[in-house]
C-alpha cells in the first residue's frame, strides 16, 4: 500500500507539449508510471514522447480512462488547468506550476473541493510511492519503496533527507511534496490522516517551514490523534522577518510563524525535531526502535 | 509587494472611499506650506514601507506653525527601522468620535480571503488578535462570489448599530473588497476607519501589499514600486532568476532550491558561523545563472568564503560543475570556495571541479564545518 498512487494510477500531462511537459512525462513513463495521455488545447492526435495528446481533458478522460493529472502550463493558466481536469472528473490533480496569483489558487481549491478532487500544489514538486508510480519533477533514484511516508513544503530539501533515509536504509511508502505557496491543496492533516491509515506506512518525516501556522496545527493533530511516530525538521531558523525566502508562503509576516514557534509546538507534542537534516533517519529509527 | 499610505490612499480615493487631504511633502517648507492651509491641526506622517512609524516618533500632530516645522524637521530624514524617511503625508486632523478596524488578508487555513473587523480601531491589530481575539469579527468570504451585501451590513451592524451609519459603513467594506479582489491585494485595510461628530466615516489610515506572483496583471501597481538599495539587489537577481536575500554574516552561500537554501543557512549558523546571505538558484544548470549569483556573492563585501551546496535531482551535478567551471574561468574569485555536490551524476561533477582551486565536502555539515574555519 501506499496513499494516493499506486502502480494501477492512469496519469495525464496537462502542458505536455511544452519542454518542461514533454521531459517529465518520459521521466514518469521511464520510472513505471503509467502516463495515459496528454493535454494541449489545439495539438488533439498529436503524439508527444510516445504519448497520445488530447485536445481537452474530458476526452482524454473519455478516450483512455484517468486517475490523476499533473499540470505544467504557465502560471497564468493554472486555475484554468486544475479546474478543467476537476471538471473532467479527475479525482486526484497535482500542479506543478510555480508562481500562480493567490486569488487563482483559492478559486481552483474551492472549486475541486465542490467536485470532490484532491489538489496537491501548486508549486509542487509532486509525489512518488517508490517502486509503483511518480507523479512529479523528483528525481526517482534517490527514493526506496519502505515503510516511512514522507510530506514537505520543499523540493530539494526532501531530496536531501530522502537520500540520506534511503543510504540509511529506510525506504518510502509515499513522499509528497505539497507546495511552497500561502496557499495549497492537501496539507499536513490530510496527508497525516492518510499516513495513520496506511497499513504500510510505519513512520512518518515532515519537512516544514517558516510561514503561517500549519506546522503548529499538525503538531495538535499528531499529539490528539497520531498512533504512528512523526519526526519533522523545520527550515528557516535563520531567516529574517518579512522576507520571503523563496517559496512565497515562506515569510515570518507580524513576527508570527517563526521556527522557533513551530519548532516549540512539536516538542510540546511529543515530536522530535531534527536540529539538521542528516539527523532524521537516526531519529526515525529511534522511534521505530530498528 | 507593499505601498506607501499615501499611494494606498490614492487608491482608495480612485474607489469612491472617504480620505482626508492626501499631499506628500518632502521638504520642511514643503509641509509648512500644507500646514498653513489647514485650519490649525495637521497630521504629519513618514511614509515608509515598514509598520511601527507611531513609535519610531514618525507621526506626529501639529497644533502650532512652529510644532509643524519642528516635528517636519524631526521626522523628514529619521531612520525607522533602518530606512530613510523621505517624504512626509500631511493633511488636517479631524475630530474624532470612534476609531474601528477593518481589513481583509489571505488566510491560509480557511483557504479564503478574510475579513476582519474591530470596534478597537488605532491600535495594532496582532495586538488585539492576541489578547483580546474575541473583538475581531472575521468572515471567510469565497473569492468566487465575492463579500455578499448581507455579510457587509451584518459586520458594519454589529460594529456600529446605528443603521444609518451601518449603511455608510457597508458601502465603504464593499469599496475596500474591490480594492483587495481587483487588485490581487494580500492585505488590505484601514485602521483607523473614523467616526467624525459630523458622522462621517473616513479611512484616516490605509495600508495595502500585493501578491508578488500576480503582478504581472496590474502594471500600475508595479509602476508603484519603490525600491531600498538592499531591494534592489535582490530584485536584479530576481531578474536573473535567482532568489537573493542578503544578511550581515561572512558565509556567502549558493544552493539549489529555497528549502534547501533556508536549511543551508540554519547549519552554518548552527555550526557556530554566520550566513551572509539567502540565494537559491533554481533547478537549472545555466552557466549564466551560476556566473550571476558569483557576482552577487563577491560584491558582498562581508562576504569571506564561499560556500555552494547543491543536492542534484533532475537537475544534474555535473551541468552544475561545468557552469561552476565557466564562472570560475570568467570571473577573479580571490575567496576560498568551498563545494559540495551530492545526488545525480555528484561524482562526475567534482572530477570536472578537480583541477579548479576548491575545497571540497562529502555532506552538507561538512561543508559548513569548513566554510566556518576558513571565516576565521
Amino acid at each position: 500500500m501506499s496513499i494516493l498512487i499506486d502502480g494501477k494510477s492512469r496519469v495525464i500531462v496537462q502542458g505536455i507539449t511544452g519542454r518542461d511537459g514533454a521531459f517529465h512525462a518520459a521521466q514518469m513513463a521511464d520510472y513505471g508510471t503509467k502516463v495515459v495521455g496528454g493535454v494541449t488545447p489545439g495539438k488533439g492526435g498529436q503524439v508527444t514522447e510516445g504519448i497520445p495528446v488530447f485536445d481537452s481533458c474530458h476526452k482524454a478522460v473519455a478516450e483512455t480512462g484517468v486517475d490523476v493529472s499533473i499540470i505544467f502550463v504557465p502560471a497564468n493558466f493554472a486555475m484554468d488547468a486544475m479546474c478543467e481536469a476537476a471538471d473532467a472528473g479527475i479525482k486526484l490533480v497535482v500542479a506543478v506550476s510555480e508562481g500562480v496569483p493567490t486569488l487563482d489558487v483559492m478559486k481552483a481549491v474551492k472549486f475541486l473541493d465542490e467536485k470532490g478532487a484532491k489538489l496537491i500544489g501548486p508549486n509542487s514538486p509532486g509525489l512518488i510511492s517508490p517502486g509503483k508510480a511518480k507523479v512529479g519533477i523528483l528525481p526517482g533514484n534517490i527514493f526506496k519503496t519502505g515503510s516511512v511516508g514522507l510530506i514537505s513544503r520543499s523540493g530539494t530539501l526532501t531530496y536531501e533527507i530522502v537520500d540520506a533515509l534511503t543510504r540509511g536504509g529506510l525506504g518510502q511508502s509515499t513522499c509528497i511534496g505539497i507546495g511552497g505557496d500561502p496557499i495549497v491543496g492537501l496539507h499536513y492533516l490530510e496527508l497525516l490522516e492518510m499516513f495513520e491509515a496506511d497499513p504500510e506506512t510505519e513512520a512518518v518525516a515532515l519537512i516544514g517551514e517558516i510561514g503561517g501556522d500549519a506546522e503548529e496545527k499538525a503538531a495538535r493533530f499528531i499529539a490528539e490523534k497520531m498512533t504512528k511516530p512523526v519526526v519533522a525538521f523545520i527550515a528557516g531558523r535563520t531567516a529574517p522577518p518579512g522576507k520571503r525566502m523563496g517559496h512565497a508562503g515562506a515569510i515570518i509576516s507580524s513576527g508570527s510563524g517563526t521556527a522557533e514557534e513551530k519548532i516549540r509546538a512539536f516538542a510540546k507534542a511529543g515530536v522530535c525535531v531534527a536540529d539538521e537534516p542528516s539527523q532524521m533517519a537516526d531519529l526515525i529509527r529511534t522511534k521505530l526502535n530498528i | 509587494m507593499k505601498i506607501h499610505e499615501y499611494q494606498a490612499k490614492e487608491i482608495f480615493a480612485e474607489y469612491g472611499i472617504p480620505i482626508p487631504g492626501n499631499d506628500v511633502c518632502r521638504t520642511v517648507e514643503e509641509v509648512v506650506k500644507i500646514y498653513k492651509s489647514t485650519s490649525g491641526m495637521a497630521a504629519i506622517k513618514a511614509q515608509v514601507l515598514v509598520g511601527g512609524r507611531g513609535k519610531a516618533g514618525g507621526v506626529k500632530l501639529a497644533r502650532t506653525l512652529e510644532d509643524a516645522e519642528k516635528h517636519a524637521n524631526a521626522i523628514l530624514g529619521m531612520e525607522i527601522k533602518g530606512l530613510t524617511v523621505e517624504k512626509v503625508l500631511v493633511y488636517e486632523a479631524l475630530e474624532i468620535v470612534s476609531e474601528f478596524y477593518v481589513g481583509f488578508t489571505t488566510d491560509r487555513n480557511t483557504k479564503s480571503v478574510m475579513m476582519m473587523a474591530s470596534a478597537e480601531g488605532g491600535v495594532e491589530i496582532e495586538v488585539v488578535a492576541k489578547e483580546a481575539p474575541e473583538k475581531i469579527i472575521k468572515l471567510p468570504i469565497d473569492p468566487r462570489y465575492g463579500l455578499m451585501d448581507f455579510q457587509a451590513r451584518n459586520v458594519a451592524m454589529e460594529l456600529l448599530g446605528d443603521v444609518k451609519l451601518a449603511r455608510k459603513a457597508a458601502s465603504i467594506f464593499q469599496k475596500l473588497y474591490r480594492c483587495y479582489i481587483e487588485l490581487d491585494s494580500s492585505l488590505t485595510e484601514i485602521n483607523p476607519l473614523v467616526l467624525t461628530p459630523e458622522d462621517e466615516l473616513i479611512a484616516l489610515d490605509a495600508k495595502m501589499n500585493f501578491d508578488d506572483n500576480a503582478l504581472y496583471r496590474h502594471p500600475q501597481i508595479e509602476a508603484m514600486r519603490e525600491v531600498s538599495p538592499d531591494e534592489a539587489k535582490e530584485i536584479s537577481a530576481k531578474e536573473m532568476g535567482l532568489s537573493y536575500i542578503k544578511l550581515d554574516g561572512e558565509i556567502g552561500c549558493m544552493v539549489n532550491g529555497a528549502g534547501l537554501a533556508m536549511a543551508t543557512m540554519d547549519i552554518i549558523k548552527l555550526y557556530g558561523g554566520s550566513p551572509a546571505n539567502f540565494l537559491d538558484i533554481g533547478g537549472s544548470s545555466n552557466p549564466e545563472k551560476v556566473i550571476e549569483a558569483m557576482n552577487i556573492l563577491l560584491s558582498d563585501d562581508n562576504v569571506k568564503v564561499v560556500m555552494i551546496n547543491i543536492f542534484g535531482g533532475i537537475t544534474r551535478c555535473d551541468d552544475v560543475a561545468r557552469g561552476l567551471s565557466k564562472a570560475l574561468d570568467m570571473l577573479n574569485v580571490d575567496l576560498p570556495v568551498v563545494v559540495r555536490l551530492s545526488g545525480t551524476n555528484a561524482e562526475e561533477g567534482l572530477s570536472i571541479l578537480s583541477q579548479k582551486n576548491l575545497i571540497t565536502a562529502e555532506s552538507m555539515g561538512e561543508a559548513a564545518r569548513k566554510a566556518i574555519e576558513l571565516a576565521k
